[in-house]
Formats: structure tokens, C-alpha cells, sequence
């Protein structure tokens, strides 16, 4: 017996995890709703990803397979405490290979590679609510959101264009989803929007501040907002990864030297290794 | 014209625990009408004024309404949904406080606009167009267009307020001293916008004011209000001349002649 103490599978207690995953249910069961639920304090700081992490410790099982990315990368603080996390007080396996994972915790990014049906994808998410910035009263919001009284939200993007030209939104990106509720997508760039249509893994959203979670279900439709004269678009990146030469990813730029000196490399790192080991290194 | 009113109270009382709001208010408004609304302070016009707007809930009495599609409706019956429909399509409210009725941080153009991204407007081009029309109706220039309602002065936020109410063209407005705290240039001014859309829209204005003068200038009838009951209504120029109730009497005496 070694001396650590002992958790429950997953750290959290079984009452605790049973009352996530009803909440789980409900928010899958209304696409886009952000479902109440009694977020726990978790042995991380608030803004570390505890609502994802409560989460996954909710839906986690033996034989399932965790990877963890923060800004699309394995290997960062965040990313390499959470996995350590699960690995230790639920033994799981952990994997940075995206295909390999059955469930993949993320902040900010979503994985290049196509998610599965075998999948699930938790966010986690610090400001759920899309209306908060435009309205401050909680008891309004929900109303807003009980009587789909969205006019606001093209507000905020009409603000961009007639500040910017163009809808200036990056990340953060509110969508519609199943054509009922406006969601916040968390912090994840716009670039990876199209991604959460019609996807075919399961969505689930964790805010721990907030204590909420909201979900979207396999194949759901999700639209983001926009205008019939300024349509959505992803970023454009106007550069190559320079490690696997790609120009489909979403690209990080990095500072090389202090004389000016950039590049551009994918922020998902296992994307990159994965492309890398196809074609070879680049000279 | 239609001779059915367009909102119609009956037995319209509001009780605050044992203190009376307005009591057993009677009252009907045409279509194209401006009423006002005034009394001392504590007279029960702002009372009367959210009662009328489905602001605040009525203890007893009934209120009706004239839709746009000719269908008269119980306000009190109407779900939230239709309320909030009826509030941003037919209807108007102008705050005493600018910065109640308007998003200081938003810019003027969206102001605007909101209401018609609410009713589902979704070509940027035309939304801002349409603002630009109207922001020039009430003499703010299309340079301000981009600029939050924080760097505007009084009788400008208040041109804006209005502007941002009648771009979806409602047919009732409603007004909380509209002309509150403006000095008597700027007042005339917005009185003057207020009378020449009322001339080119036929809308009907429920007006709240403690200023006589503005109800004499812009208001067709005139209802006296004292602890929460209506002691006077009538023609606007017969209730300033030939007042009979001695409160109204009163009333239109205490008013300085320069």
C-alpha cells in the first residue's frame, strides 16, 4: 500500500458525479441550455478548467482513454496537470494522439483532426452566458434566453462593423444551436466553429464559476451569427506551419528572436507531430 | 379612422399594501391622440404611465388594446412573448433619464438599430441605413453615428431616445416627462419633433409631464390627476382655460406668467 491518501475513482464522490451527470443529461437533452448544477471546489483554482474537469471525472470510466489540450497543445501547464490528475487518482490511460482518445478535455481549441461517434469533447468554458457583456442582470439573461429575445446579440456584432469594418470577433464566437438557443462556444477561436456542426462526437460545456453545463448532442446543427451582407468567416491565416508546412491548420505565430524574427506552427501539437512522421521532416 | 380606441382602461387601480398608486382609473386613448398626463408630485401620473405600458401590474381593472391587425386584446392576458412582440413592434417608451431608455455604451447607430435586429432584421446595410434615416430625422449628423450616447449632451440622448423607439414605426408611444432637466431652447426643439411626428405618422402619445406648457403645446386632451385619481380630463384648451375642478383651478393658477 503506498501512503498516498485514497480517492474515490476520479476524485470525485459518487453522489457528486451521479448529480453531474444528471445535469449532464438535461443539458444534452436541450441543446444549448445552460443547465444549473452544483459545481464542486476541486483541488485546482477557478479559471483552471475545474468545470471541465468535474465533467469528465462525471462521465470518466475505466477503460476510457483521456487526452487533455490547452490552446490545441498536449504538452502545456494546464493540459499535462489535468491528465496527470486523472491519471492518478482514476488510472486511466491518457493518450496525445487525437483518433486514440475516447474522451478529450480541451481549452480554447478544438482538435484538427475529425472527431468520431466514439468520442466525447468537454470544454471548459469561464463565461457561459453569450448575453453577460450586453446584460448583467442573470435573472434577465434567462429570461431573454426562455423567450429566444436575441435581438441584442446582433447589436454586439453590428458594434464590430461599424467600429472595424468587418465583424471582428475572434474567439468567443456566439452561435445558434438546433436553431433554438444562442451558446457561447467558451474561449474557442471562430476558426473552429464549423467544426461543432453537425459533429459527430458528443459536446459537453463546464463552467465551475458559473456552476453551469450545457451541452450539444451528436449531429446537431450549429449556426454562427452573422449578417446577410457580412456573412461569418473563418479566420484566414496567410501562412504555412513551419514544421509540417501546413495551411489548413489554425496557426500560432511565434516570436523566434528580438530582431523581428516570426513563425507560424499549428497549435495543435499532435496534429503537427502526426503530419510530421508522414512526410518527413522539412529540410 | 377607426372609432374603437386604441387603449381603453376600465377600473384601473394600483395599490401599494395600504397606500393607493391610482385608483378606479377610466380612460380611453384614440388612435393619432396625445393625452397628458399631469399632477403634482405623488399625483400617480408615473403610476398611471406604467400601469398603461404593462410595466408595473394593475391590482384591479382592465385594459385593452387595438393591435395593428385590428384584433383587440386584454394586456393583462397577453404571455410574456406577445407582451415583449407588442413592446418592441407597436409601442414606444421614452424615459424621463436618457440612460435608462438607451445602451450608453453602444454606439448611437446601434441603438438604433436594435430594434430592428430584434424583429429580425439581419442585412447590416440596410439596418444601418435605416438608423442613418432616422438619426437624421431627429437632427443628430451620420458623423455621430458611431459614437456612444455617453458623449452626447441631454437634449441630444433624448432626440436619440426617440429615434431608437420610432424606427420600428409603433403606433403608441409613451412618454415620462420627456422634457425633464433640458433648458427651455432644447425643450423646444424636442417639443417641436415631437408635435411634427405626431403631424406626419398619426401616432398616439401618452404623455406623463409636471409642465403645463407641454401639455398645452403638444397634447390634444389633458388629464388632472390628484392622490391617484383623474379629477379633470377633457380638451386640452378647455382644461387650461375654463378649469372646473378647484384642484385644476389651482393648478393652472400656481403657473409663473413671464
Amino acid at each position: 500500500m503506498s501512503d498516498l491518501p485514497e480517492y474515490n475513482f476520479a476524485y470525485l464522490d459518487e453522489q457528486t458525479k451521479r448529480m453531474i451527470r444528471r445535469a449532464i443529461l438535461k443539458a444534452i437533452a436541450i441543446p444549448g441550455y445552460q443547465t444549473p448544477f452544483a459545481s464542486r471546489e476541486m483541488p485546482m483554482p477557478y479559471g483552471w478548467g475545474t468545470g471541465g474537469v468535474q465533467v469528465t471525472a462525471a462521465i470518466l470510466g475505466t477503460d476510457d482513454v483521456l487526452k487533455v489540450i490547452d490552446q490545441g497543445s498536449d504538452d502545456t501547464t494546464n493540459a499535462v496537470s489535468i491528465r496527470k490528475f486523472f491519471a492518478r487518482t482514476a488510472g486511466v490511460r491518457t493518450t496525445t494522439r487525437t483518433p486514440e482518445a475516447t474522451i478529450i478535455q480541451t481549452r480554447h481549441r478544438i482538435p484538427e483532426t475529425a472527431l468520431g461517434e466514439h468520442q466525447v469533447i468537454v470544454y471548459q468554458v469561464p463565461i457561459p452566458e453569450p448575453l453577460r457583456f450586453l446584460e448583467p442582470r442573470e435573472t434577465e439573461t434567462r429570461r431573454m434566453h426562455a423567450l429566444e429575445d436575441y435581438g441584442v446579440m446582433h447589436v454586439k456584432l453590428y458594434e464590430d462593423i461599424a467600429q472595424h469594418g468587418h465583424i471582428a470577433t475572434a474567439y468567443a464566437y456566439p452561435v445558434k444551436v438546433d436553431e433554438r438557443y444562442v451558446m457561447d462556444p467558451s474561449p474557442t477561436p471562430k476558426f473552429d466553429n464549423p467544426k461543432m456542426n453537425q459533429c459527430p462526437a458528443l459536446q459537453l460545456f463546464g463552467a465551475g464559476r458559473e456552476k453551469r453545463i450545457y451541452a450539444i448532442p451528436p449531429y446537431t446543427r450549429v449556426v454562427s451569427l452573422d449578417f446577410e451582407d457580412h456573412p461569418f468567416e473563418r479566420t484566414r491565416i496567410s501562412g504555412a506551419c513551419s514544421l509540417c508546412n501546413s495551411t489548413k491548420a489554425f496557426l500560432d505565430e511565434v516570436i523566434t528572436d528580438d530582431q523581428g524574427g516570426r513563425a507560424f506552427m499549428c497549435s495543435d501539437t499532435d496534429y503537427c507531430e502526426q503530419a510530421r512522421s508522414r512526410i518527413g521532416p522539412l529540410s | 379612422m377607426n372609432h374603437v380606441p386604441l387603449l381603453s382602461a376600465r377600473g384601473l387601480s394600483k395599490r401599494y399594501g395600504a397606500r393607493i398608486g391610482c385608483e378606479e382609473i377610466d380612460l380611453d386613448l384614440h388612435e393619432g391622440e396625445v393625452l397628458a398626463i399631469v399632477g403634482e408630485s405623488g399625483s400617480g401620473k408615473s403610476t398611471l404611465l406604467g400601469l398603461m405600458s404593462t410595466q408595473l401590474e394593475s391590482t384591479t381593472g382592465s385594459l385593452a388594446y387595438r393591435r395593428r391587425d385590428g384584433l383587440s386584446v386584454e394586456l393583462d392576458k397577453l404571455s410574456e412573448m406577445e407582451r415583449r412582440i407588442l413592446l418592441r413592434t407597436e409601442w414606444g417608451f421614452i424615459q424621463q433619464d436618457a440612460r435608462l431608455g438607451l445602451r450608453m455604451n453602444v454606439s448611437a447607430g446601434g441603438n438604433v438599430g436594435e430594434r430592428l435586429m430584434a424583429v429580425g432584421w439581419r442585412h447590416y446595410g440596410q439596418i444601418r441605413s435605416e438608423a442613418q434615416d432616422w438619426l437624421a430625422r431627429v437632427e443628430i449628423s451620420a458623423d455621430r453615428m458611431d459614437d456612444a450616447p455617453t458623449t452626447f449632451s441631454g437634449g441630444m440622448r433624448q432626440r436619440l431616445q426617440i429615434a431608437r423607439n420610432m424606427v420600428t414605426k409603433p403606433r403608441l408611444v409613451f412618454m415620462d416627462e420627456p422634457t425633464g432637466g433640458l433648458d427651455v431652447s432644447v425643450q423646444a426643439r424636442l417639443l417641436d419633433l415631437i408635435r411634427s411626428l405626431v403631424a406626419l405618422t398619426g401616432l398616439s402619445i401618452v404623455i406623463v409631464t409636471h409642465d403645463l406648457a407641454v401639455a398645452r403645446l403638444l397634447s390634444h386632451r389633458i388629464a388632472v390627476m390628484r392622490q391617484g385619481r383623474i379629477v379633470e380630463i377633457g380638451l386640452a384648451d378647455q382644461v387650461l382655460e375654463d378649469p372646473q375642478d378647484p384642484y385644476t383651478q389651482l393648478l393652472v393658477s400656481s403657473v409663473l406668467q413671464v
